[in-house]
């Protein structure tokens, strides 16, 4: 594929062209801002070095896994030196004094980072409208209304709109509810959300820990393979950090699965859904049906109590989490007569609507009297759906949905929280049971807007889930 | 009249546990650095930065469990306690509620002339606060966050404590255990041990009153006056007619007074809930079991050894328990020379510790002067030299002026114990002494200690006191 890590890496490798204008190539596009898709690009002169170093690297024949390859990295990992704001007014002024793991080791394979993805603020929301530096815009449009600004997803939607416009060869996105998965299906690209405690979580500004999950998001199911066998690694200093064996993600990317498959289709996500996306799922089942994988019906028990759930769990944790933001020691701090005041108002004038909406639900359903009934019971639900998962993933190998129940929609459609939050419908549940799940792009709507559908796997078992997602990425293909 | 009213105390201590780093980060964990010093980005609250535990810590609350008889849980959970305040950068302290490390434990203290078993409702592991200064400038409040994140495990009492002695008894009692562990260093001057006391008041026999919590009290002094003041204050409001609000007071040590800081209808509502950051602590039993051979001897154990071993009266016993090093430096005295324990008892609570006090020393740092102390007792107790004699060289053996035998010939203060010497001496003062040789037949003893001290001047005051009687004895009855 053109414009695939492999092929960059090959075009470097034969001198068909060098780092520096590879870069270049990129960082034109990532400036001219059509999309507002960076909060923050890199200034050149800070990337010499890498690129001269890299280059150095191929003109000697050893060129490291992800070398001169440009990529965005949303602004909620810590970048050392680097304005890191989670699309935030608090942190607006915050510049850290360390890199996050997953970007370190990015850093490490070679790879020269463009600029900072724009995205919802601290990552709380499923259409890139709560960032404080303003929506980003889907780089697709629909055909037959030309002039509507469409919005890319959330909330990494700044990563999926770069990489769809072509301002980076990959992004670094987190998804807690969905936010890889959901933007990647809206711009028409590979969005993967790793199994929790895959890749650490240390640097990442937090949202929902217990969800928070890095993962790439990438113009091919290759490239995501790439990705992973950099980031996917233990870390001590992330105690929810899997200890487990990492395989080598890209040996037999391509290569048909190994064994006999059975993929089950859950017939309680299909009901009330359109045409339009039954359409994906029948596609994508015959598609790779010829391949010889068998399709089964299978049935959640817990689905309608998914959504639900996660708006207990993730809020309750961002109350905690964001609690640090006070404007005391870092951050944007608006001034008081006394300490109360300079909380309220730091915190009143430095958190979006959304932001402050999550704060109050988190610690609502935490305060005493509420908790027994709210975040307990939410706790023993998504227990269940955990168990939900592994009962069916016992009868299945993979799970197959559709990413999201709609296309991308116009910039101010979804004024109303709760049906913003339906947007996710088919991504909450797997991040509820910590599951790896994929989105790749199954089709293109009527208005010509990319669709996508999503295979979820066992947990840790990324590598086949990767196989089956390029065998199906291949029949499905579209972008070219 | 507060004859018929009785108080009912239950404690909440909370000692600072001796790592060499935090809780959850890999700063140093140590008092007196400059402000901010030992602060990284997890202490700092940084975006992004996450805890990760440090098992030493475990390992003290396990041997604790071991020292105060707890149920010691293999199933623990760290949960958040969320509050705003500065100098808590992450917004929520790290604790334990729900499942805390350790349950239901107890201590036997001296109530009195009796032992009173005080139980111990719960002890769990939490992070420590920074500190907030108020006083450097009249505007800003200053932070320092070298104390965030500092071990600490909170030991809470059933409310079982009945006075102020019984609760200084149990404190020390605590300090006492926790620094023979080696668990806490236990200087309540530096904050390493520090208690909130929960007082109500009754009448004699009727049910509880509503208590009031006195926070963060760091010297038995203050405990005893702020147990004393509110103990009164709460028997003037009920005697006026009036009730207990469930308050939360300070102690205010300039005036010695207690007062209200917040009443129950503000308290916080802390919002715990199970920290995601961290997985819960799941200990095997074989984690637990290799723990409990660290825990050693313990004071109770010393003292009946003490007693019944050593023959050492109880009040010298309980002067060494009274902290490990004492007692390390006794028994280290044991093991190393073949002099009776008592006999050394008796020198290291009168004359050595007297050293000790008198030059601000630690008793650890005769360490390594045991030997030479030894060899001195040696000395005395084989009347090379007189009592007085080692009286006089000991400071100068543990001023590491000299080797004892060195200063004993150096000073000249070598025992005469030649029987033939002493004899000649002896004869030679009772020459023209045949009144008082009758006096003393006649049964006069007074006369045997004149006798004593002629013979001990004529040895200027060298002569073996136990050879002199023993001869002057047998001179005097032919």
């Amino acid at each position: 594929m053109k414009n695939s890590i492999s092929q960059i890496k090959k075009d470097l490798i034969e001198k068909k062209i060098s780092v520096s204008e590879l870069y270049d190539e990129y960082l034109a596009k990532a400036k001219s801002g059509n999309n507002n898709s960076f909060n923050l690009v890199i200034d050149r002169e800070n990337n010499i070095s890498s690129i001269n170093e890299s280059q150095n690297r191929y003109d000697s024949g050893n060129p490291l896994l992800l070398d001169g390859i440009p990529l965005g990295i949303k602004d909620l990992f810590c970048t050392k030196g680097i304005r890191t704001t989670a699309s935030s007014k608090i942190l607006s002024n915050f510049i850290p004094n360390y890199e996050s793991f997953v970007t370190q080791q990015l850093l490490n394979d070679g790879s020269i980072f463009i600029g900072k993805n724009n995205c919802d603020e601290f990552a709380m929301g499923s259409s890139n409208e709560t960032s404080y530096f303003g929506p980003v815009i889907n780089p697709w449009k629909n055909k037959n209304s030309q002039k509507d600004n469409l919005v890319p997803g959330g909330s990494s939607g700044g990563s999926a709109a770069a990489v769809a416009e072509g301002s980076c060869v990959a992004s670094m996105g987190t998804d807690t509810g969905g936010s890889i998965r959901q933007p990647a299906s809206l711009c028409g690209i590979v969005g993967l959300k790793p199994t929790f405690g895959s890749c650490s979580r240390w640097g990442i500004v937090a949202f929902a820990s217990s969800l928070d999950q890095a993962g790439p998001l990438t113009n091919c199911v290759e490239d995501a393979a790439y990705i992973l066998n950099s980031i996917n690694k233990h870390d001590f200093n992330d105690s929810t950090s899997s200890n487990h064996q990492r395989e080598d993600y890209l040996i037999d990317i391509n290569n048909s699965l190994q064994k006999k498959i059975k993929i089950g289709i859950p017939s309680d996500y299909l009901e009330d859904v359109s045409d339009e996306i039954l359409n994906q799922i029948d596609n994508t089942k015959k598609a790779l049906s010829k391949h010889g994988i068998e399709f089964v019906d299978v049935e959640f028990k817990t689905t309608e109590y998914a959504l639900s759930t996660y708006y207990i769990l993730a809020p309750a944790e961002a109350s905690s989490n964001l609690a640090r933001y006070d404007g005391v020691r870092y951050g944007v701090r608006e001034d008081g007569e006394s300490l109360d005041d300079i909380y309220l108002n730091s915190r009143t004038k430095g958190f979006g609507d959304e932001v402050t909406r999550r704060i109050l639900i988190g610690a609502y359903v935490l305060s005493a009297g509420y908790y027994d009934a709210y975040y307990r019971q939410a706790q023993k639900v998504r227990r269940l759906i955990k168990n939900d998962f592994q009962r069916i993933l016992n009868e299945v190998d993979f799970i197959l949905t559709p990413t999201t129940p709609n296309e991308a929609f116009k910039i101010g459609d979804k004024l109303d929280p709760i049906s913003m939050y339906k947007n996710d419908i088919y991504t909450v549940p797997t991040s509820l049971a910590g599951l790896p799940g994929i989105s790749i792009p199954s089709g293109l709507s009527k208005n010509g807007l990319p669709l996508g559908v999503q295979f979820i796997g066992n947990y840790f078992e990324e590598k086949t889930l990767l196989q089956l997602a390029a065998l199906a990425e291949k029949e499905l293909s579209f972008n070219e | 009249m507060s004859n018929n009213w009785e108080m009912v105390i239950g404690l909440e201590v909370h000692a600072q546990l001796k790592t060499s780093s935090k809780l959850f980060s890999s700063s140093p964990n140590k008092f007196g650095s400059e402000p901010n010093e030992n602060v990284n980005f997890i202490d700092s609250g940084m975006p992004g930065m996450l805890p990760v535990m440090n098992f030493g810590c475990i390992e003290m609350a396990i041997k604790t469990g071991y020292a105060l008889n707890f149920k010691i849980n293999k199933h623990s959970v760290f949960e958040r306690k969320n509050y705003f305040y500065p100098d808590l950068p992450q917004g929520y302290q790290i604790s334990q509620f729900e499942f805390p490390i350790l349950s239901e434990g107890y201590i036997n203290i001296e109530s009195g002339d009796n032992q009173k078993k005080i139980r111990i409702e719960r002890a769990h592991l939490e992070q420590d606060a920074g500190k907030s200064i108020h006083d450097i400038d009249p505007k800003y409040s200053f932070i320092d966050l070298n104390r965030v994140g500092t071990p600490l495990l909170e030991i809470v009492s059933y409310p079982d404590l009945s006075s102020a002695d019984e609760v200084i008894n149990y404190m020390s009692s605590l300090r006492q255990l926790l620094m023979y562990i080696d668990v806490c260093d236990g200087n309540m001057q530096e904050g390493s041990l520090r208690a909130d006391v929960n007082l109500s008041v009754r009448k004699k026999g009727q049910e509880l009153g509503t208590r009031c919590e006195i926070k963060n009290l760091n010297s038995f002094k203050f405990i005893k006056q702020a147990i004393e003041y509110e103990f009164q204050r709460q028997i003037n409001i009920i005697d006026g007619g009036g009730e207990i609000e469930q308050n939360t007071m300070l102690f205010d040590t300039s005036t010695g007074e207690t007062r209200a800081m917040r009443s129950k209808e503000f308290s916080h509502d802390y919002r715990y809930f199970p920290d995601p950051d961290l997985l819960p602590v799941n200990l095997t039993q074989e984690q637990i079991d290799k723990i409990k051979p660290l825990v050693g001897e313990l004071p109770q154990d010393k003292l009946n050894k003490y007693l019944d071993n050593y023959n050492l009266d109880k009040d010298i016993a309980k002067i060494i328990i009274a902290e490990k090093q004492n007692a390390n430096l006794f028994e280290k005295m044991i093991s190393e020379s073949t002099v009776k324990p008592k006999f050394i008892a008796a020198w290291l609570v009168g004359d050595i510790f007297a050293f000790i006090k008198e030059n601000n020393l630690e008793v650890n740092s005769l360490n390594d002067k045991t030997k030479d102390i030894t060899d001195l007792l040696i000395l005395i107790s084989d009347d090379v030299i007189s009592n007085k004699a080692g009286k006089e060289i000991l400071p100068k053996v543990l001023n590491g002026e000299g080797k004892p035998s060195e200063l004993v010939k150096e000073l000249g203060l070598e025992q005469v114990s030649d029987f033939g010497e002493l004899e000649k001496i002896i004869d030679g003062a009772l020459l023209g002494e045949e009144e008082n040789i009758l006096k003393f037949q006649g049964g006069s003893d007074r006369v045997l200690g004149y006798f004593v001290g002629k013979c001990l001047k004529a040895t200027k005051g060298k002569g073996n006191p136990k050879l002199i009687n023993k001869i002057l004895l047998e001179r005097l009855k032919k």
